[in-house]
């Protein structure tokens, strides 16, 4: 992915800012600008996600992507956020452990790096509340 | 609109043609198609192409015009068009077709599907792959299209106690139809335990519940109803035409475990129709994991939400059972070359209705339909095809 690509990102990767709509309280995470149920009567705002969630369903990737090949086996989670939406993310934990129904909370961790001298992208993963 | 029939079809044999390029491919297909209508190229009107990614596959765009030209049509200058929806590429460019026809903007019209795979290795390849889903916030997190299916095959044994042995028998019947079809990739048959022996992917998903890597083209020509007769003694009538979209990323799905583009597009078919599920005597369905015909049968309505793994454990989806599923061999063991699927789901569709079909050929077979789906359910075409 290019700087420019990444950069532009860098809110919702890092700090998982996402946006509401005020007109009818729905989240979005990724960042909407348009309410599907509101269309354009809906007022979107910034909102900074809480970060605590469960896991509606998930996978252990035995076979990944090249630049994510060192991470196998890891655990893929589909997770509901407290405030409603749902995103894909890598839970951080034994994979033998990972549960549907497990809360979890966001962390900050490397994604992915470009090769050995390429650019080292951050974001958010979650893991396991104790 | 006018009706719509089928009067020629041609499909190269799937699988990994290191010998034959992009271009020999689907001119190889054409002329199958061109040869089984009786009829020369002059009488084409337009072309639509379903292909997902010549642009990273093979470093090539603007393939309407490629393919137009050498299938020895650019001096004609006839519209071509490509038609892009992932691995739903073909059964969009169908559907284009049916309906340049329909609206009698266009008589003659052929309707392929092509896509060259292992130009690029496998890594290049799963990556173009991913492109089907959320780019930003589905592959960049980690995800692979495996595993996207394997979160829904998670989230459907949560809730519907589906066995493992059960999931894998769409793997061992889909390649007992392989074995029986000549394009298929792969004419071997398996047993439960290849699949339960077979490598780990994306948990619960190992290889053999996954569609392979495949190069491949198909085509098919349709025109009018009635002038379908001066091409063909077997007319096929296309008796609908139906489309359906979803959010792209599957974490943004209403039910992880229901394809609800795959409901409203079966829906629209069968009204478009006047049809219900009892009259289809068989259904090509698209089965790029196992897990993925599971939900597909039941989401078309062949039977409940929940049962459909007892259902093809019980041999139901067999050719002899209640409704014969992938007669082909399906994505599983006839290949998926993604824009070609939906074209070559047409092509053994036709096959049956006409009775050619040989060892896979479903007794008194006079409806059948189709079901093409695009990244984890975001596009869906689905068509029924009947007997005239």
């Amino acid at each position: 992915m290019t700087v420019a690509r990444f950069w532009r990102h860098l809110p919702q990767r890092y700090n998982m800012v996402g946006t509401k709509c005020e007109k009818c309280g729905r989240h979005f995470f990724p960042p909407r600008t348009f309410c599907p149920d509101c269309r354009r009567a809906g007022k979107i705002v910034e909102h900074k996600f809480t970060g605590s969630g469960t896991v509606v369903t998930f996978t252990v990737i035995h076979t990944a992507a090249e630049q994510y090949s060192m991470l196998t086996p890891y655990v893929l989670a589909i997770v509901k956020l407290d405030e409603g939406p749902q995103i894909t993310t890598q839970v951080v934990m034994d994979p033998t452990k990972a549960k549907i129904g497990m809360k979890v909370k966001s962390v900050f961790r490397r994604i992915v790096t470009d090769g050995e001298s390429g650019i080292i992208h951050y974001g958010t993963k979650f893991v396991p509340v104790e | 609109m006018r009706d719509v029939a089928v009067i020629g079809i041609g499909c190269t044999k799937f699988g990994e043609k290191w010998g034959s390029s992009f271009r020999d491919i689907f001119v190889e297909a054409g002329t199958l198609a061109l040869e089984d209508a009786r009829m020369s190229g002059e009488k084409i009107d337009a072309m639509y192409v379903g292909n997902m990614s010549a642009g990273r596959f093979i470093g090539q765009e603007h393939i309407g015009a490629l393919i137009a030209d050498y299938a020895g049509m650019a001096s004609r200058h006839i519209p071509s068009t490509r038609v892009e929806a992932a691995c739903a590429s073909g059964g969009l460019a169908f559907r284009q077709a049916v309906i340049a026809v329909a609206s009698g903007m266009e008589d003659i019209v052929v309707a392929a599907g092509v896509e060259k795979m292992t130009d690029v290795g496998s890594d290049e390849s799963t990556d173009t792959l991913t492109g089907a889903a959320d780019r930003e916030w589905e592959g960049f997190m980690g995800a692979t299209f495996p595993g996207l299916y394997a979160m829904i095959a998670q989230d459907y044994i949560h809730k519907y106690h589906m066995t493992r042995e059960q999931l894998a028998q769409v793997a061992v019947k889909n390649h007992y139809n392989g074995a029986r079809n000549p394009i298929a990739q792969f004419q071997s048959e398996i047993t439960l335990d290849t699949v339960m022996k077979s490598t780990m992917v994306a948990e619960p998903l190992r290889l053999f519940d996954c569609s392979p890597v495949t190069d491949g083209a198909a085509a098919v020509i349709v025109a009018p109803l009635d002038r379908a007769k001066e091409f063909t003694d077997t007319p096929i009538k296309v008796l609908a035409t139906a489309q359906a979209s979803d959010s792209i990323a599957l974490h943004d799905r209403r039910d992880i475990s229901t394809l609800d583009a795959t409901v409203a597009a079966g829906q629209r078919a069968f009204a478009m129709a006047h049809l219900s599920q009892k009259d289809i005597d068989m259904v090509e369905v698209h089965d790029c994991f196992s897990i993925a015909e599971i939900c597909a049968i039941e989401d078309l309505g062949f039977c409940k939400k929940g049962t459909a793994g007892k259902f093809t454990a019980d041999g139901e989806t067999a050719i002899g059972g209640k409704i014969p599923v992938n007669t082909s061999g399906g994505l599983k063991a006839c290949g998926h070359p993604v824009g070609a699927t939906g074209i070559k789901q047409v092509y053994e569709i036709v096959q049956q209705l006409r009775g050619e079909a040989g060892k896979r050929q479903v007794d008194g077979a006079k409806i059948g339909m189709t079901h093409n789906v695009g990244g984890t359910g975001a596009t869906v075409a689905v068509h029924i095809l009947g007997r005239v």
